[in-house]
């Protein structure tokens, strides 16, 4: 925000970056080769609704253009709402594909600076949970390991692996501060779906 | 392509800017005052400058360590992700969703519901809630006034609100070593004139600069309010909130009041009401009535197809 807009108390608000979402079918053939980690299949984006009924008209929408990924719409218990896709986990571009239509379509109405992160699933053969997590307002990528069975503990030494494992595919966040937690998010707590065949 | 469903507030960012432009033309009248009085007095400049640079310079300290001074004076303490997990959690996705950087988090133990926000840059801010307010509001209410809180720091109010009361600081010592100089130097005409005109110089200065700090302070308020609404898309839990605090506000006894006042200007609400009815000419913050409107004015354009 630049010193006018300071000095006039004008915040605007911050519109999404969408593109570096595209680049995670590498990413993922990297996480599998070099990690053991595959995808789960499972997506999610995560928005802020706001009131009114256009943005119920539009969440409408969204389920009727995701009816090939069973958009499931969950509402955490902090006030946002997560639309969570599942595809088959060896098609992480198609998975991809449908997340931006959702970022898209939000941008178009004019909601784009609502979108908050969009987590895509992975997991290990040994039960291991693993989100990478991407900011649509920094256009970067963190990833986010809860421990097994804890509550509320991150795998500090997993998520710093993974940083080293797909630095080069992805554009991940420098400042390890806003890699926060997203405790509880939907699509990660669930059992690892099964290695594709 | 819309980028974004609400349109931009032209006129409370012009009446804002006019009462900066304002404040430092009064900035331009004053310095120009002090050169007068004390560089026509002649050999007092030495003594002007160690006189306003020292005052000034506790300003600066006020400013530069005003997290932790208010801190203190709030009787908030810090807390970590795992004392105050849905605390923090509320704030991690509210600064992600504003991208910016994520201030401390502070509790004060306190019944009065209010929140403020403080810390010279936005690196070093600091945004604190007290337990009352946790007890009374919802917890959407409580993230509609936390985003407040991130807008007061997102739009450096801090820094902004301390330059801004710098004046009114300047034009107090005008008057003060106005007083110290004509007792220095005996009771002969000239300096009784100059002390006559940099007292009412100060005093006019410091009436206007006071008026004007505190119209700044109600835009401010209310540009923090547009820009908290805005960026959690729901003003209606930000108006409930407010309505909730200002009616609990005016049922709290007043003697525990008093002792918030000083640190209103970086209140989501202020704490001590006046019952006067020129009250809200020297409000730190703008009429509940007058927020709600605002409030109710974005909720509608939410509410408008397409």
């Amino acid at each position: 925000m630049g010193l006018f807009d300071s000095l006039l108390g004008r915040s605007k608000p911050k519109p999404p970056r969408l593109d570096a979402l595209f680049s995670l079918p590498n990413a993922a053939l990297t996480l599998e080769v070099a990690a053991g980690f595959h995808a789960t299949g499972i997506g999610s984006v995560c928005y802020r609704g706001a009131e009114g009924a256009p943005f119920e008209q539009i969440q409408v929408q969204l389920t009727q253009l995701l009816s090939g990924a069973s958009p499931e719409r969950v509402d955490d218990s902090y006030g946002w709402t997560w639309l969570v896709l599942r595809r088959d986990p060896s098609d992480v571009a198609g998975l991809v594909t449908e997340l931006h239509a959702v970022n898209s379509t939000l941008e178009d109405e004019g909601f784009g600076p609502q979108l908050l992160c969009s987590l895509i699933g992975f997991a290990d053969d040994a039960g291991r949970r693993l989100a990478l997590v991407y900011l649509y307002k920094r256009g970067t990528f963190y990833p986010f390991a809860p421990v097994p069975g804890a509550e509320q503990k991150r795998d500090n030494a997993l998520e710093l692996q993974i940083r080293a494992v797909v630095g080069g595919d992805l554009p991940i966040e420098p400042d390890v501060t806003r890699w926060f937690p997203v405790w509880g998010a939907p699509g990660l707590d669930a059992p690892p779906a099964l290695p594709s065949a | 392509m819309a980028q974004t469903r609400f349109r931009p507030d032209r006129g409370l960012s012009f009446r804002m800017g006019l009462t900066i432009v304002l404040l430092f033309l009064l900035y331009i009248v004053l310095s120009a005052a002090i050169w007068w009085i004390f560089g026509g007095s002649g050999g007092g400049v030495g003594v002007a400058l160690i006189a306003f640079v020292l005052p000034l310079g506790l300003l600066w300290g006020q400013w530069y360590y005003s997290d932790k001074l208010a801190m203190a004076g709030m009787r908030a303490r810090e807390v970590t992700p795992e004392q105050a997990p849905q605390l923090h959690a509320m704030v991690d996705r509210l600064c992600a969703l504003a991208d910016m950087p994520k201030p401390r988090v502070a509790v004060a133990d306190t019944d009065i519901p209010n929140a403020f926000a403080t810390g010279r840059s936005p690196d070093r801010a600091v945004v604190a809630v007290t337990t009352g307010l946790g007890r009374r509001l919802t917890d959407a209410e409580l993230e509609a006034v936390l985003s407040h809180e991130l807008s007061h720091v997102a739009h450096r109010d801090v820094t902004v609100m301390t330059v801004a009361s710098s004046v009114g600081v300047l034009a107090g010592l005008l008057m003060r070593s106005a007083m110290w100089s004509s007792m220095g130097r005996g009771r002969d005409q000239n300096s009784g004139l100059i002390f006559l005109v940099a007292t009412l110089v100060g005093i006019v200065v410091y009436a206007v600069s006071f008026l004007l700090t505190r119209v700044l302070s109600r835009y401010r308020e209310l540009a923090a309010d547009r820009a908290g609404a805005i960026l959690t898309g729901q003003p209606a839990h930000l108006m409930s909130a407010l309505t909730k605090i200002s009616g609990d506000m005016a049922r709290i006894p007043e003697r525990d009041l008093r002792a918030a006042e000083p640190y209103n200007a970086f209140f989501i609400y202020p704490a001590f009401t006046d019952k006067v009815d020129f009250a809200s000419l020297f409000s730190t913050h703008p009429p509940l009535e007058k927020r709600l409107e605002q409030l109710g004015r974005l909720s509608r354009e939410l509410g408008q197809p397409g």
